[in-house]
């Protein structure tokens, strides 16, 4: 599997840490409740076919990505900055 | 049909004709007590249990594809009890206990094979963490021997002992764990349930489970609706759309992890070897294959085959623990999709819908549980509480916080375990 880094172009997936889905960017506020935090810590729709996960690229540019991929057949279709997924 | 030596015998002196199918091929019946949705091993075994141990056998198992087809035929068949912390210590205990049983429970040859199982370790401070752990086994009343270098050449000769980095300073060896033939689980318990009048229903999907103020009233399938006062998921790999079905959004994340097996060579292995500082794990099959494993893939994964990159991760692993086999060719390799958990062990619950039972989060350990988690998920489906084997695994203990089961002491959270 190769990920198209923004910044750098395809690169292999050994470059990248995986950090899982892009909810994490979504983090709850401090006091929004035990079940937005469980939701946000614990749960996931865990999608089989299209999802978007966060990866870094760790051993390149340094740069957090949002990746769009499809879990059943490992297709890789968009990768964008993270800072352009949050808008 | 009962099967014995006699048995064996008699059809070789008659042509083999005399075998019959092990189980029946029923049409769905409109309505059962029980429907149990994923015929797998740990379903297959709930549905034995619920027969054998609360005498419920208006029970019907609901596959999508075919009987045995997801990770019970997908895994790398290791049984083991080794396990630290109280919750999953017992949990395996009893379920290695079950393993001992079952092939004269079932009358089924699942060719369990107590080769022992050999952790290996690397520094000081990892034979103190061994001999922790070896006491926690000892004291759950299960086996654990700690060897020496030397004790480790006696049973395993060919692996490399001066490797620089990681030399092999002893191991901790616990003889009752070993291998089974995992597809032979899965069919003696079908068997065992169909004997005693389970519905088995294979290429049966379930699209939609119903549910009316707040209580399970049956499922909507690929072959017509099937009504059921209870209903208990076990699905694995796909626990999360089953239960999405449900409005439930759990706490799992599925991953690829991928397995290999080599060319057969001459005896070589007797236990079943792990090495931990390489995630790399490898037995021996009777045919002599040599099967061995490493780690998740670690990304997100419905796949069911993995990437290049933990493949020659694990053929590193291999030729630093044992460069002997470094000429084996590789036959196949090959991926199943893992239910995991924040922290890395089990769930086998309720739900807050009234008669709907979960049973998922197996990680990659789903094997060695198969007789335990369908006794246990027997017990809670049965009586609604659950067996005291496995009361620590709650759905709720993530958003709580309390009874964690975090046997790798890593963090609850996703993608550490």
């Amino acid at each position: 599997m190769r990920l198209p880094c923004p910044l750098c172009g395809d690169r292999d997936r050994r470059e990248f840490y995986y950090q899982g889905h892009a909810l994490m960017l979504e983090r709850p506020l401090r006091d929004a409740g035990d079940a937005a935090w469980d939701n946000y810590l614990h749960n996931r729709d865990n999608p089989a076919g299209e999802t978007r996960d966060l990866w870094h690229h760790e051993a390149g540019c340094g740069a957090w990505i949002v990746v769009t991929r499809n879990t059943v057949t490992h297709e890789v279709l968009d990768a964008i900055l993270v800072e352009k997924a949050r808008v | 049909m009962g099967y014995s030596g006699f048995k064996i015998i008699k059809e070789g002196l008659f042509g083999q004709k005399g075998w019959k199918p092990v189980w029946r091929n029923p049409e769905p019946k409109p309505e059962y007590d029980v429907i149990i949705i994923g015929g797998g091993g740990h379903g297959l075994s709930t549905a034995y249990y619920l027969a054998k141990e609360h005498g419920i056998t208006n029970v019907a198992v609901l596959e999508k594809g075919y009987l045995g087809g997801g990770n019970i035929g997908r895994n790398t068949t290791i049984v083991r009890a080794n396990y630290f912390l109280p919750g999953n210590s017992e949990f395996y205990s009893h379920s290695l206990k079950l393993w001992e049983g079952m092939e004269q429970d079932l009358n089924y040859n699942t060719m369990m094979s107590q080769r022992g199982v050999l952790n290996l370790f690397h520094s000081d401070g990892q034979r103190d963490e061994f001999v922790r752990r070896g006491n926690a086994m000892i004291n759950q009343g299960d086996d654990a021997i700690l060897l020496s270098s030397e004790g480790v050449r006696e049973q395993v000769p060919f692996i490399d002992f001066e490797n620089t980095r990681f030399p092999i300073y002893g191991g901790l060896l616990h003889k009752r764990g070993g291998t089974a033939r995992h597809d032979a689980v899965a069919w003696g318990y079908a068997r065992g349930a169909d004997q005693r009048g389970v519905d088995l229903i294979q290429n049966c999907e379930v699209t939609a489970i119903d549910i009316e103020s707040g209580v399970v009233k049956g499922v909507q399938t690929s072959r017509g609706p099937i009504r059921a006062k209870k209903v208990a998921i076990v699905v694995a790999g796909r626990s999360s759309q089953v239960a999405a079905m449900a409005g439930i959004r759990l706490p799992i994340e599925s991953h690829v992890l991928q397995a290999f097996v080599s060319e057969g060579v001459k005896p070589l292995l007797n236990n079943v070897v792990s090495f931990g500082m390489g995630h790399f794990y490898i037995s021996q099959s009777d045919k002599g294959g040599l099967v061995f494993g490493g780690d998740l893939d670690f990304y997100a994964s419905y796949a069911a085959r993995g990437n290049l990159p933990m493949a020659e991760h694990v053929m590193d692993a291999a030729m630093t623990l044992m460069p002997a086999i470094g000429k084996a060719r590789v036959l196949r390799s090959w991926g199943g999709i893992m239910d995991m958990s924040p922290d890395g062990s089990p769930i086998i619950d309720k739900t807050d819908t009234d008669g709907l039972f979960l049973n998922c989060g197996w990680c990659y350990g789903g094997f060695k549980a198969v007789p335990a988690s369908g006794f246990a998920y027997a017990h809670l489906i049965a009586k609604k509480m659950p067996h005291k084997t496995a009361a620590k695994f709650r759905l709720d203990r993530f958003a709580t916080g309390q009874d964690l089961l975090d046997e790798e002491g890593t963090g609850s959270q996703h993608n550490l375990h």
